[in-house]
């Protein structure tokens, strides 16, 4: 990264007349109002790039989401999808349902850590092995925000929260979880990886990895499930500017980024035109 | 020399810094005033490059991004843009 | 041999031998019941086994489910895309769903229960329910497998028309015993179209759908919220509670002693009691056929007259609370059941024998009882049949 010296302002109040074309909007037209998170919050990014993905591929007139409890439950007020909010950890039962009744719509659920992995991890780990053509999204930022924040069974070693305030210990507060790693290599499921939405390339990879966890469950190969590494400054007691250092150096360690298990007869994701 | 530029929504910035830090040729720095949340919020400055890193990290759905049309020929600064194909020395084979 | 669904349809006029469990499982079916998801729970397990042979060919999906909270979530999730769906288990199970049922009395959404009870009868299980909030649940109990048969089709139809979760409060007898049935639809009436139904369509409208207890609705259509949302649902179960009571009674109007039972225990307590009118006493029976909402009216009128209200039971007494609430005289309730369970666990124990039944009632009448009287006369109780809709 280069620093400009040249700290003229430049206005940005309104588009340019002239002379240029628009390459990102601020929001997909399917928001339909703000959202309420923290400062530097990753949760909302990766809603963004969910919903451009439902537009891109020309499924959101057949696609239902089934939405955890969390912070994020409050999307299901701002997302113009047909959405039910359900209880915390079984959003992956309730999409079995859904999908076994309409199985041509794209059913997705948005899941915190504390909802799919603590809470719900049977359900996720029985809805997976099913080989349930849904797609799961689990938002893991390693604690129960909308509570507090805190532990959750992801909550990586020596993180510190409200229920393990000197950092998890192994002896006390017993191991994380790695959820993804674990359905990966379940028979059943038909796409798995996990990205980190703090920096520009992981918000494209996080979008690319959800992209072909939908056309995975669009071709019926299975369960599929992104997982996204998101920031929570509020619950990790740091600042916003903070949230993705400190991700890169715990949960990133903990939970490494990447395919975990690529569709059948493809190649990794990354770097790839996609299939179709 | 730009070849992008953004329109920045102040009022919907939270003051999290993630574009400052994801800016590639680092053009955007915080202000010192708030917006009306209290926030202060990212000022551009000349050099963007219309990449869109900012708007990919942003939570808040701060920014649209713009690319400036241009001759994308590459051609010694001050050369006239070409008018018609260039033959290649010894004539069309 | 032509597919289930359409074996039934040209059987429907046929006496047919049938074990309870594949009654209620082709009940369900007529009903268009396409989802069902079960666990394994005796004696619930032989509708899941029923459903899982049946329902397939029928056009639906069974999934045997790898936990109760699961396979209500699973039919929680199928009802809100507008199908008729449904779980069940025994009492134990019914616990574990407990707050998926709440959940769905306040996210409107209509599905079926059947609470293959196992060895006692969980009257405050079905009816007090152990989910959050101001909610209820219709319960209805049949006496016998025919009477099963039709509430289950019942069932579905009230869970659609007022959006809600409903029970069937069967036991082992009404899972197990063959009798013999005669299967066809059941019409109740026409019902409101589904278009609070998940399928997706009105995606980027402005106009999509959400199915939340909180009912806040969308940026740009608010909704009532959780305060506006669940005033709303109370008073709906209020006028649930006003309408839908239902019950049966014989020989109350010159009845010195009333029994009140539900379930297959009231089958007994029936025979029992037309042996004892025969014999003289002055004697008749009263039937909650719903346990939610309890005939509460026709209770206080069938018990006018009564000197004493016995309440048989299969447990340490629980519909009694309720018998005591709305008797037309509290002083008058005697409890004559008791906890009664086979060796086994699984099943009702020797207290479910109409010797035994007998013996009780007549331990609690006076001395002098059954001597004179107007002997012979066979009162014909009014019946408070199902309504119609």
């Amino acid at each position: 990264m280069t620093t400009s010296t040249d700290l003229t302002i430049v206005p940005t109040e309104r588009a340019p007349e002239s002379g240029h074309r628009k390459v990102a909007d601020f929001q997909p037209s399917l928001l339909l109002g703000e959202h309420s998170m923290c400062s530097g919050c990753g949760e909302p990014v990766v809603l963004r790039i969910l919903l451009e993905t439902l537009q891109e591929l020309g499924i959101v007139q057949r696609s239902i989401g089934v939405v955890g409890h969390g912070c994020y439950g409050g999307f299901v007020t701002i997302m113009d999808v047909d959405v039910l909010q359900c209880l915390h950890g079984r959003a992956p039962s309730c999409a079995t349902g859904i999908k076994r009744m309409r199985p041509d719509t794209a059913v997705f659920t948005i899941q915190g850590d504390g909802d799919m992995v603590s809470e719900g991890l049977q359900e996720v780990l029985h809805t997976a092995a099913r080989g349930e053509n849904v797609t799961a999204i689990l938002l893991n930022n390693g604690v129960f925000g909308d509570t507090g924040g805190q532990q959750t069974a992801a909550t990586v070693l020596g993180q510190r929260t409200k229920t393990s305030v000197e950092g998890r210990d192994p002896e006390t507060h017993g191991y994380p979880i790695p959820i993804a790693d674990i359905i990966a290599r379940l028979d059943g499921v038909g796409f798995v990886a996990r990205a980190a939405v703090g920096t520009p390339g992981g918000v494209l990879q996080a979008k690319r990895m959800i992209r072909a966890a939908f056309e995975s469950q669009l071709a019926g190969e299975g369960f599929s499930l992104v997982e996204v590494l998101t920031m929570c400054p509020t619950g990790w007691f740091i600042s916003a500017p903070q949230g993705p250092g400190y991700m890169a150096e715990s949960l990133e360690q903990a939970y490494p980024l990447g395919e975990l298990r690529p569709r059948p007869g493809a190649g990794a994701v990354a770097g790839a035109g996609g299939k179709e | 020399m730009a070849s992008g530029t953004l329109v920045i929504d102040v009022e919907r910035c939270k003051g999290c810094e993630l574009c400052v830090a994801a800016c590639p040729p680092g053009v955007l720095t915080m202000s010192v005033e708030v917006n009306a949340m209290g926030y202060p919020y990212p000022r551009l400055h000349p050099g963007c490059t219309g990449c869109t890193a900012c708007q990919l990290v942003c939570p808040d759905y701060v920014f649209e991004v713009y690319r400036a049309d241009r001759d994308t020929t590459r051609r010694p600064a001050g050369a006239a843009a070409p008018t018609a194909p260039v033959e290649p020395p010894g004539g069309a084979g | 041999m032509t597919t289930h669904a359409a074996t039934a349809t040209a059987a429907a006029s046929e006496l047919r031998l049938m074990e309870g469990s594949a009654a209620i499982a082709e009940s369900a079916i007529l009903a268009g019941c396409r989802f069902f998801a079960g666990y394994p729970m005796s004696p619930f397990t032989a509708l899941l086994e029923n459903m899982a042979r049946a329902l397939p060919a029928a056009g639906g999906v069974c999934v045997n489910c790898e936990s109760e909270i699961e396979g209500a979530n699973m039919v929680l999730g199928a009802a809100s895309t507008g199908a008729r769906a449904a779980t069940g288990s025994c009492g134990q199970g019914i616990a574990l769903m407990q707050e998926t049922i709440a959940e769905a009395a306040l996210n409107e959404t209509p599905l079926v229960v059947f609470n293959m009870a196992r060895n006692q009868q969980d009257y405050f299980q079905a009816t007090r329910g152990g989910g959050w909030g101001d909610y209820r649940t219709i319960a209805l109990a049949p006496k016998d497998v025919p009477e099963a048969v039709e509430h289950t089709q019942l069932l579905f139809h009230l869970a659609d028309h007022y959006r809600v979760p409903t029970l069937l409060y069967g036991d082992p007898l009404i899972a197990q015993t063959r009798v013999g049935v005669r299967l066809r639809r059941l019409e109740f009436g026409d019902l409101p179209p589904k278009d609070w139904a998940l399928d997706g369509t009105r995606g980027g409208t402005g106009r999509s759908r959400q199915t939340w207890t909180w009912a806040m609705g969308k940026a740009n259509n608010p909704g009532p919220g959780p305060d506006g949302q669940w005033k709303r649902i109370a008073a709906k179960f209020d006028e649930i509670a006003q309408t839908e009571q239902r019950s049966e009674q014989r020989y109350t109007e010159d009845a010195d002693t009333v029994v009140v039972a539900f379930g297959s225990a009231a089958k007994f307590v029936e025979y029992v009691v037309d042996e004892l009118r025969a014999e003289g006493h002055r004697i008749g029976w009263f039937r909650p056929i719903t346990l939610w909402p309890f005939p509460a009216a026709a209770l206080a009128e069938a018990t006018r007259g009564a000197r004493r209200v016995l309440v048989f039971e299969l447990n340490a007494g629980q519909m009694i609370d309720d018998v005591r609430q709305y008797v037309h005289d509290r002083s008058t309730v005697q409890f004559i059941g008791g906890v009664s369970i086979s060796d086994t666990g699984l099943a009702y124990g020797a207290l479910l024998d109409a010797p035994e039944v007998r013996a009780r009632i007549l331990a609690a009448l006076p001395a002098t009882a059954g001597t004179g009287g107007t002997g012979g006369t066979n009162g014909t109780g009014g019946t408070n049949a199902e309504r119609s809709l």
